[in-house]
């Protein structure tokens, strides 16, 4: 086993993900800890061109193939294991993402190294990784030591600084011959893009927020109205595009926009790490919560502890 | 096909979380229990595809306290077959995985959906551990599962509202972020009568040699108000409060 720890790299349309660079910000920390070098490793075709980019990473490691053209969860998961099984790195980092969430879990699997999930905080001790979860939506944090000197690390986006990682220059580059990806049961078909909405959140500059606080999308039109009066749009978190109350167009988080208004106004928003993902760079965040507890409340600058019901109202009749 | 769903309970978040004595878990005494949600879903999109395709829905959970509510819940939403297996005392996400596909391979499964993610999942998300586990293939954070051509057409959701569809033979697991339509309800009376009739079928589960690998060392809360200064008071000062600081910081006149 090394004392290196391995970055794996996310891509898609030719772009690294912001992930990447907080992983390997993270990653040469960590890896200096250790006495190690941080190593990143790049599956994709074509791709050897995009490894200037990663020059935070002491070496860079490429698998390619036709078959991770595009990402698909079985193919990504076997080239991964078969560079961390041939190299044995003290510590693997992957994204906690759609493209991570396929690859940690089989990699922990099929190597039998301990996995750490929904990790936001990381150093090490003793040589081995401490780790802590945000766990039970961001309301309790839990502390995990590595039992053995290995372990897989599933980071939460936005954790980490990007900036820390995000250098070019000409990290060494190492082929890697891919393991057989022939015959997988599951194809990559099309990307799909988003369709455009009547609103572009992420140029806002006032976010009026509703979470599942709203109870019904019959309650929706008080938020409307309050967006109006303040000169702001509607955004909303995931469950309300889930029951279809919103557009995905409309949503803030992980698997919808990163915004960065100067005003988010968080209306029965719990705070979910999925969910503070995609708005804790706003400038301002006010949010209003039930319950004293929200983690919402660790993220906004002000915070109102009441009954949205009460709030919206008397806010739009002030305006 | 036949369609298995692994499903689970979680603290219910709006209830406060307590740390017990040992400082290594939640005081499960004071816990208001609820069925995941991503577990709804998937329960949720399998009985679509069940109404689609007349496939048969198995849903199955781990022994634990109150859990026969959540499977007979199922079987009053439309599962045709309830299953518990028993014997294991808080698993690891990885233990977990490998009892539950233990008994799924015994279930010949087509296709097994599980939420994309539980909110104490410490060691791992069930169902990329359970593709593993049961060696079959994987695709999780799906909003769609379509039954075509002898296999499945399914939705795969990155960031920014990206989705990717692939097209996979089966047998396969899918661990699903959200269902094509909101989990449909079932009224409490309903489930009731269920309790009366249904029967869950027990199966022990089998030696496990996972571990999580890791051990947790405390629990603590985060700080709680962190950075938010508390605009105290009624609703109406509140609201002033909050016009007023929007006012001094320049983004409203
Ligand atoms: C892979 C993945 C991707 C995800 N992507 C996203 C994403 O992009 N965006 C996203 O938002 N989520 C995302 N999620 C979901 C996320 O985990 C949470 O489930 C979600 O953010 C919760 O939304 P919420 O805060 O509105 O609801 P809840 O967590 O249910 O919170 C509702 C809040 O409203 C408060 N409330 C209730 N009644 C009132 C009242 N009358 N007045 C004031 N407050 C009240 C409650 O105290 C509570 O805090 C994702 C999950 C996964 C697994």
């Amino acid at each position: 086993m090394s004392n290196n720890v391995y970055v794996v790299a996310e891509h898609i349309k030719g772009r690294f993900d912001d992930i990447t660079f907080e992983m390997l910000g993270k990653g040469k920390e960590i890896a200096g800890a250790l006495g190690g070098e941080v190593v990143a490793v790049l599956a994709g075709s074509g791709v050897k061109g995009m490894a200037s980019q990663l020059g935070t990473a002491s070496k860079v490691i490429c698998i390619e193939s036709e078959a991770l053209q595009q990402f698909s969860p079985l193919a990504y998961a076997k080239a991964v294991s078969a560079v961390v099984g041939a190299h044995q790195p003290a510590i693997v980092l992957t994204g906690y993402t759609s493209m991570g969430m396929e690859i940690g879990p089989a990699v922990s699997v099929d190597l039998n190294i301990p996995l750490v999930s929904f990790v936001g905080s990381l150093s090490v001790d003793g040589g081995k990784a401490v780790a802590v979860s945000q766990l039970y939506g961001g309301k309790m944090n839990v502390e995990s030591h590595a039992d053995g000197n290995q372990c897989i690390i599933s980071i939460l986006p936005g954790a980490f600084p990007a900036d820390a990682g995000r250098s070019s220059g000409s990290p060494a580059v190492e082929d890697f011959a891919a393991p057989d990806l022939s015959g997988l049961a599951v194809t990559f078909k099309k990307l799909i893009e988003p369709e455009g909405g009547d609103v572009d959140i992420t140029t806002q500059d006032i976010l009026v927020s509703a979470g599942r606080g709203i109870q019904s999308d019959e309650n929706l039109p008080i938020v409307e109205e309050l967006a109006k009066k303040i000169g702001g749009a509607v955004s909303c978190s995931r469950p309300l595009v889930d029951s279809k109350w919103m557009p995905k167009t409309r949503q803030v988080g992980k698997s919808g926009l990163k915004v960065k208004p100067k005003l988010y106004l968080a209306l029965g928003i719990s705070g979910a790490p999925e969910h503070i993902e995609g708005m804790k760079d706003a400038g301002l965040i006010i949010a209003v919560n039930s319950d004293p507890k929200a983690p919402i409340f660790d993220y906004a600058h002000y915070g109102v502890v009441g009954d949205l019901f009460e709030i919206i109202p008397a806010l739009t009749g002030k305006l | 096909m036949n369609i298995i769903v692994p499903i689970k309970q979680v603290p219910d978040l709006v209830e406060e979380l307590e740390i017990d004595a040992s400082g290594v878990d939640l005081d499960r005494s004071s816990l208001k229990l609820k069925l995941n949600e991503f577990d709804d879903h998937a329960l949720e999109e399998a009985l679509i595809l069940k109404e689609e395709t007349g496939s048969t829905v198995t849903a199955i959970a781990l022994e634990a306290e109150d859990v026969d509510k959540i499977l007979f819940t199922a079987f009053a939403k439309g599962a045709d077959k309830i299953i518990k297996v028993t014997g294991l005392e808080n698993p690891s996400a990885h233990q977990a995985a490998q009892a539950m596909a233990e008994v799924i391979m015994g279930l010949s499964p087509d296709l097994v959906m599980t939420g994309v993610q539980a909110v104490d999942d410490r060691d791992g998300q069930i169902p990329v551990l359970l593709a593993h586990y049961l060696k079959i293939p994987h695709v999780s954070v799906v909003t769609s599962v379509k039954a075509e051509g002898g296999g499945v057409t399914v939705s795969k959701e990155y960031g920014g509202g990206l989705v990717a569809e692939f097209e996979a033979k089966l047998p396969l697991v899918v661990g699903v972020q959200a269902a094509r339509q909101s989990p449909r309800y079932v009224p409490v009376a309903k489930v009731r009568q269920v309790m009366k009739s249904a029967t869950i079928e027990e199966v022990a589960a089998g030696s496990t040699s996972a571990t999580a690998g890791s051990s947790v060392k405390r629990f603590f809360k985060p700080e709680g108000g962190r950075g938010a200064e508390m605009l105290e008071g009624s609703a109406e000062e509140q609201a002033s409060k909050i016009i007023q600081t929007l006012k001094e910081k320049g983004i409203i006149k």
